[in-house]
């Protein structure tokens, strides 16, 4: 069923996860040249869709597959002012790695983004200290929105 | 009217034509905003991604369905993917099944499953053939020196 397309640029290391890639996207000097984001989803789709998003509105940004991954990379040292959390993923899902990072002491801005409408699993995602909460697709025009929320928090 | 004119109007018709047929939406043209010079094949890029994922979850639904007793969480699960990368790439009338699927996946009723994953496998099939030609008829107008005009 696949459409024949060219390949699939990696901009960074890989990972051991078949299904994993990351990006890192330097800032391209535009007004949301200060950001740094993160964005966590183990969907190859919306890995793209939400790094090409940033990308084009100058926020570095980097890419990772489960809630794991990211507990793992502030536990490298690495901050980030907007971490844009899915729930679903497998190892660690969305809610968990929020609380773990809230425990760990981040305060960096946590948007949930999630194709579920369910109120208990929003209700639990902002218990466990998301910022805010969008539901999927994430479009330029929320994503503005959250980034201008940042800059005005600063 | 001049060739480059005609394949532009078919091209902007047939572009019409997918959005007033549902099989796309506003998300799709979400990403024809994404995509630029530095991108320039990114809408391809990601619905080949979204095919190339929903080929495997219809196998593994298809899968689930032949098993006995057949696990509709499971199901349910995969459907719930499904739903999301469609929403995400703006494939409306894929979508659509996902939603109706997933009231027979809490329901559990085999054949209403049975029958959105024949209606999900015919929208996919569908998609993908709508989507080659207007990526053809996009390159058509490129190779004749034309752009492609914005959605309006």
């Amino acid at each position: 069923m696949g459409i024949d397309a060219g390949m699939w640029k990696l901009a960074g290391s890989s990972s051991s996860s078949s299904t994993c890639r990351r990006f890192h996207a330097s800032s391209l000097g535009g007004s949301s040249g200060e950001v740094k984001a993160l964005v966590v989803d183990d969907s190859r789709i919306n890995q793209m869709l939400h790094h090409k998003l940033l990308d084009n509105l100058g926020v570095e940004n980097l890419v990772v597959c489960n809630g794991k991954e990211a507990v793992d990379i502030h536990v490298s040292g690495k901050q980030f002012d907007l971490i844009l959390m899915d729930i679903d993923m497998p190892v660690m899902n969305g809610i968990e790695a929020t609380r773990k990072l809230r425990d760990m002491g981040i305060r960096s801005v946590i948007t949930g983004i999630s194709s579920h409408t369910l109120d208990h699993v929003k209700q639990e995602f902002i218990a466990a200290g998301i910022d805010e909460y969008h539901e999927k697709p994430l479009t330029s025009a929320k994503l503005l929105s959250i980034l201008n929320k940042i800059k005005h928090k600063d | 009217m001049d060739i480059l004119a005609q394949l532009v109007e078919r091209f902007v018709n047939y572009r019409s034509s997918l959005y007033s047929d549902s099989i796309l939406d506003d998300q799709f043209t979400e990403l024809l905003k994404l995509q630029d010079e530095s991108n320039p094949d990114f809408v391809v890029e990601v619905a080949s991604l979204f095919f190339q994922d929903a080929e495997k979850i219809i196998n593994n639904i298809a899968s689930a369905l032949k098993q006995g007793p057949v696990d509709f969480k499971q199901i349910d699960a995969n459907v719930h993917q499904l739903k999301g990368s469609s929403s995400s790439i703006g494939a409306g009338r894929v979508k659509n099944t996902c939603v109706a699927f997933r009231a027979y996946c809490e329901s559990q009723s085999f054949e209403g499953c049975l029958r959105c994953l024949q209606q999900v496998r015919h929208e996919c099939t569908l998609l993908k053939s709508k989507l080659d030609m207007l990526f053809m008829l996009e390159q058509q107008i490129l190779t004749a020196g034309g752009s492609i005009p914005p959605i309006k």
